[in-house]
């Protein structure tokens, strides 16, 4: 297929439907409402259902349902709607059902604005919900891969059976760039005998359910959550290096800020300085192993976010203390630029941090 | 020798939770006998509240889903959407369906989702133990409303099945009750009509069954069935208030 121009909202749409995803259920809001309004036209006309639904709760409530039915659904919003979908996911990864959740993130707290930020990570990566789950997060930089993901998503929630977040900025759903819709690598998907569509008399009925009222049961069901957990931060680590094992400087940045870092750090090249760079593809799980192949000799990592620090607890996890962390972030749907960056950077080579 | 009585298929043998005099029991068995009479059993999906009913997945013996608080609506919009022809219901409380779950259950009804909806008013929050439901009496006493429940404070009772008749996707909307074999007759002719309008493809339809709860309204069985009889009637009347042909 050749690479047609997509506005990122838009595209996750058209991987979704390309993904065999046939129902969508959703609520409007800023600055996500394309992907809803691109679903209401395009999935009546591949035989699927797009429902708008009153509010993000039921929305969710309806994937909970369709997920548990046996069907390929997904919902999305942005950060207060994805805060009131979180006794959805809970439910959901509770009841071990696959689906694909999209956060077009915007500043917070509260209602916040409608500009671009990263403000979710913690809700994302520890569970906005209650009770011990993890959803796998995937945080693209760009179109292409926001649509690879997005296609991957659907089969790693059918493979896990678990609930995968697509975790993007407001800019990259609002960018526009030339996207192409590939298959991801085929996995093995388990059967879904587990759904709810009638016995028809031929076997015991199927329950969908997250509530374990004896001790005993609830614990070893969160143990085998947790082994779960544990295949899928085996198996799902996905990271973008660039030349850690000779840089004085690491920055590490996911989605459209590592894009930014990418800029600032081609121009400190050009100044003869050698600055790394670690860009997280999933949040969840997260790729600290990546940072043991840091050199010794690093003087530090500088995190950057569209927050007031977040992601910067995973890295200083991820080092164990064998570099300093450092912090460089912009808030309120503020941008940071290359140049603020570079001027961190030099502030580390020159021990001014 | 003629059988002139039997447990129902669509119920599994597992041994309920409810209290003693409990009027569950008895919707219960309706709803799995009106399921196996129409043949739908099979191609049922169920989804369960929270609240007394919690459990009731394990009670039906078909397909279930668990919802979460008040959810239930959204959660059988999904399963219908994905499968219009199986037949999908909710079976929900008074806090779940009338408090938390308000919206859920008008939107439900208001899109004209070709699902059936067993609503148990029994005036109280039972499973947490007695607190002021939405549909508690003026006057009633309850956990969180010790003094009886005072309508200056909270307002009177909210009464759903007139409520949900006002809108248009809702086509089939009747109060009963389960407090004489006579009632229970009619509740089960009610959940019958209901659940027909759903096979027929007509649209949304709900039954509200007036329920006891002794326990919680600290009666014996029988005293909570005058109770009932006395007190609840008169403020919620039973009788039919939609069904199809009217609307149309």
């Amino acid at each position: 297929m050749a690479k047609v121009l997509m506005k990122g909202n838009e595209a996750i749409g058209a991987a979704a439907i390309e993904a065999g995803c046939r129902y969508f259920f959703g609520y409007p809001i800023t600055p996500q409402s394309e992907l809803p309004e691109y679903m209401a036209r395009e999935l009546p006309k591949v035989g699927g259902v797009f429902l708008q639904a009153e509010s993000e709760i039921a929305a969710i409530n309806m994937v909970y349902g369709a997920a548990g039915a046996g069907a390929r659904v997904m919902t999305s919003s942005s950060s207060p709607g994805i805060s009131l979908k979180q006794e959805g996911i809970s439910y959901i990864a509770g009841a071990e059902l696959p689906c694909l959740i999209v956060n077009i993130m915007r500043g917070g707290p509260g209602l916040g604005s409608i500009q671009p930020s990263q403000t979710d990570y913690f809700q994302a990566t520890r569970g906005g919900g209650n009770g011990d789950y993890r959803v796998v997060v995937l945080a693209p930089a760009n179109v292409q891969e926001l649509v690879d993901l997005v296609m991957e998503g659907f089969d790693i929630a059918d493979q896990y059976r678990n609930p995968v977040m697509v975790l993007g900025d407001g800019m990259i759903g609002q960018m526009m760039e030339p996207v192409e819709l590939r298959k991801p690598k085929p996995r093995e998907l388990p059967p879904k005998d587990w759904a709810t569509d009638g016995t028809k008399g031929k076997r015991k009925p199927n329950i969908i359910n997250s509530l374990y009222l004896a001790a005993e049961e609830l614990e070893a069901h969160n143990k085998r959550l947790q082994e779960k957990y544990r295949k899928i931060m085996e198996n799902e680590v996905k990271v973008e290096s660039y030349k850690i094992e000779d840089a004085d400087v690491v920055i590490a940045a996911y989605g459209t800020t590592s894009r930014i870092a990418k800029t600032a750090i081609s121009q400190l090249e050009k100044e003869g300085y050698k600055v790394g760079l670690i860009r997280p593809i999933t949040l969840w799980p997260y790729p600290y192993d990546e940072f043991d192949k840091i050199n010794d000799k690093c003087k530090g990592i500088l995190t950057v976010e569209m927050n007031s620090g977040q992601m910067v607890d995973d890295v200083k996890i991820a080092v164990k203390g064998r570099f300093p962390v450092y912090f460089h972030g912009r808030t309120g749907g503020m941008v940071p630029t290359p140049n603020e960056i570079i001027d961190k950077v030099k502030k580390i080579y020159g021990g001014e941090m | 020798m003629a059988i002139v009585f039997q447990k129902t298929r669509g119920l599994t043998d597992v041994e309920t939770h409810y209290c003693p005099g409990c009027t569950h029991g008895i919707v219960h068995r309706l709803v799995g006998e009106v399921l196996e009479e129409l043949g739908v059993l099979d191609i049922a999906i169920g989804v369960a509240p929270v609240g007394c009913a919690v459990l009731a997945y394990k009670y039906f013996n078909c397909d279930m889903h668990e919802a979460a608080h008040g959810r239930a609506p959204a959660v059988a919009t999904g399963i219908k959407r994905v499968h219009p022809e199986n037949f999908v219901f909710t079976y929900q409380g008074d806090g779940d369906l009338a408090s938390i779950g308000t919206a859920e259950i008008v939107h439900a009804a208001h899109r004209g989702e070709k699902i059936s909806t067993i609503f148990i008013n029994n005036a109280i929050y039972g499973m947490t133990g007695g607190q002021m439901a939405p549909t508690t009496l003026v006057g009633q006493k309850a956990t969180t409303a010790p003094y009886g429940r005072d309508e200056a404070h909270c307002g009177k009772p909210i009464r759903i099945a007139e409520m949900l008749a006002t809108i248009d996707g809702a086509k089939f909307v009747e109060r009963v009750t389960v407090t004489s074999p006579a009632h229970v007759r009619k509740a089960k002719k009610a959940i019958k009509e209901c659940f027909k309008v759903q096979i027929e493809g007509k649209g949304f339809g709900i039954v509200e069954v007036l329920s006891t709860c002794p326990t919680n309204w600290g009666l014996t069985p029988t005293e909570a069935l005058k109770w009932l009889e006395d007190n609840m009637i008169p403020y919620y009347p039973l009788g039919n208030f939609k069904r199809p042909e009217e609307v149309e």
